[in-house]
């Protein structure tokens, strides 16, 4: 988890990844940022993020987030 | 059968109120009905164009909900006897039979498209390097009604059941309708199926809130369209073709440069955007009175504060369409990862971070280039899009600079300014919509800057374009009510709940009184022939 939000806070200090749950929904993040988040994902945890797992519910936290990329790394 | 015909507007009328009078369970199939016939009476060859799209997206979808719930069967079935390793090569097995139905589809379906649409632009590009008898003849190609749009709205759909986030619909006639939805049609919006779906195949009971929300939008959006774009559309062609005039010399042929340019500019950026929301203003707005959702196209674009921000809120359902079938399934593939990981070793972070995103959003204002038109222009426009928002995105550590060093983020003074220039960046790019060539358009839009002719803004010029001193007031005072009413949006949300919520002698007095506009102000009559909608050519 440490791991991603150092990806996250490196992409948007001035967020609190720890307690945002908003990410998508009030467009802090937006598709460059996913991008950047999901091939950085890639390089540290060595997981592909398809794209059919782009959608709001799997960005909208750190936590959600940190849910996918456990889920894919176990599948 | 153009939205501003008496006969669509009988249609609609009778559309309506069967809607109503027929049983329920029949409202939907009703609207089948009706959609085809808007289609045929557009040119009966259209319908064998949507009936195969419709066939094959109906044929297709079906297997591929085949295969999804063959998998989670089997997988089921054999939970406990197969480990992670013979999950994942059983799934790929299955994902690999998927992606072939889903790619023949797609060919099939962008096969038809780009035949109809693209193969007189890929002759002409081939003549350009021929010469003599060799060159290739062109050939008489029928463009159906929408194409774009309802192959789009088809292949979204297939991709979400190839996904598995959408059940494929059983019963074909529903698809047949999701596919041929008359009042999207014409022009879009590019619905999704999970959303459309919801209220589309909905028996729904007259109600009266809901019906005149519908009305009151779909006369906001003739307002717009009639009052004010086709208004313009004289201006405006008269100042993109130029216009023989008869002079001291005698005929000439006057070209306008310089000035004139910019005011084309501005009154084709009024143009589109009261044409193109008041088309969708009348569609959500048919849609409404029927108790259907359609989904929001626009959200105040000309408040946008940067063109990032503007292509959030301008044509958002095909903006969403391109992020999700094309940004980001391009941004994830394997050898886009690979790329990044490769740049990221070899060019630095700063590069690996970027190429991803950069090369993905070159294919996708490419493809939204394409998808406008089959010309030169268009890619243009596409591209010149796509340099802009690079360009801004990299800017975005100094914009942050500045805006921290001179305390000007969120200062009224300084959000109009940028809102103002971002409506001049997008209009100027627009202008590959409007001139024959991109040379031609480089060299109108270049005038703007060399030809200063800035006095002919003053001295009564712009009253021999074909706009009478009577016809600004009109549009003058219409941009300002549909200013007004922005406004308030912006403020306060919807102004028809706000209306609503008053006695209902205001919401139903304002409604009579927009409609004595229309048919007092809008343009028509001689050298104002009700235009057809600008999107859709597209």
């Amino acid at each position: 988890m440490n791991d991603l939000l150092e990806i996250l806070e490196n992409l948007h200090p001035e967020v609190d990844f720890e307690t945002c749950t908003t990410l998508i929904d009030d467009k802090i993040l937006d598709s460059f940022d996913i991008i950047t988040i999901i091939s950085e994902i890639n390089e540290e945890f060595d997981v592909v993020i398809p794209a059919e797992e782009i959608v709001p519910e799997n960005f909208n936290s750190a936590k959600a987030l940190h849910e996918l990329v456990t889920r894919l790394a176990d599948e | 059968m153009l939205f501003t015909s008496y006969e669509f507007i009988a249609f609609m009328a009778v559309v309506f109120l069967a809607y109503y009078l027929v049983p329920r369970k029949a409202q939907w199939p009703l609207l089948l009905v009706a959609s085809y016939v808007f289609y045929w009476c557009a040119n009966p060859m259209y319908l064998l164009f949507i009936g195969v799209t419709t066939v094959s997206t109906y044929a297709v979808s079906r297997l591929l909900e085949k295969v999804n719930a063959q998998q989670k069967a089997y997988l089921q079935e054999h939970k406990a006897e197969l480990d992670k390793e013979q999950k994942k090569a059983y799934k790929a097995k299955m994902k690999a039979k998927k992606w072939h139905l889903l790619l023949l589809c797609l060919i099939f379906n962008l096969g038809i498209l780009s035949v109809t649409k693209y193969s007189n632009f890929v002759i002409t590009n081939i003549n350009t390097f021929l010469s003599g008898s060799s060159k290739l003849a062109l050939v008489d190609m029928i463009v159906p009604l929408g194409i774009s749009f309802y192959t789009f709205q088809s292949m979204g759909y297939i991709i979400d059941v190839y996904r598995d986030k959408q059940a494929a619909q059983k019963n074909f006639f529903k698809l047949a309708l999701f596919v041929s939805f008359f009042p999207q049609l014409a022009q879009g919006p590019i619905s999704r199926y999970g959303d459309l779906s919801k209220t589309l195949y909905e028996p729904h009971p007259f109600d009266r809130k809901t019906v005149s929300y519908g009305v009151m939008r779909i006369l906001w959006g003739y307002f717009k369209k009639v009052v004010i774009a086709d208004r313009l559309v004289t201006g405006v062609l008269t100042l993109i073709n130029g216009q023989e005039m008869i002079t001291d010399l005698g005929k000439v042929f006057v070209d306008y440069n310089g000035a004139y340019v910019f005011v084309a500019m501005l009154f084709y950026a009024f143009q589109l955007y009261c044409d193109f929301t008041g088309g969708i203003d009348i569609t959500i707005g048919i849609a409404e009175t029927m108790g259907i959702r359609v989904a929001e196209n626009f959200n105040l674009p000309y408040f946008s504060k940067n063109i990032k921000e503007y292509w959030n809120r301008w044509h958002i359902t095909m903006g969403t369409w391109f992020t999700d079938y094309i940004f980001y399934p391009i941004s994830v593939c394997k050898p886009m990862l690979k790329l990044s990981k490769w740049s990221r070793e070899h060019l630095g972070p700063a590069v690996g971070k970027r190429v991803t995103v950069y090369l993905s959003s070159f294919a996708v204002w490419l493809t939204t280039g394409i998808w406008h038109g089959a010309a030169w222009n268009f890619i243009v426009w596409g591209l010149a899009n796509w340099v802009v928002i690079m360009v801004s995105q990299e800017l975005e550590p100094l914009y942050a600079k500045f805006h921290a060093r001179f305390k000007v983020k969120g200062k009224a003074p300084y959000e109009v300014f940028q809102v103002v220039r971002t409506i001049l960046l997008m209009s100027m790019i627009r202008m590959f919509d409007c001139y024959r060539d991109v040379p031609l358009t480089f060299k109108k839009v270049g005038s703007m800057f060399t030809s200063f002719n800035w006095g002919v803004l003053f001295d009564g010029s712009l009253l021999r374009i074909g706009l009478s001193s009577a016809d600004y007031l009109v549009l003058a005072a219409g941009l300002v009510i549909v200013l007004g009413v922005s406004l308030f949006k912006n403020k306060h949300g919807s102004v028809r709940d706000a209306l609503y919520a008053k006695p209902s002698v205001l919401f139903y007095g304002l409604m009579g009184l927009l409609l004595v506009m229309i048919l007092i102000f809008g343009a028509y009559g001689i050298g104002f022939d009700s235009s057809q909608f600008i999107y859709t050519q597209f």
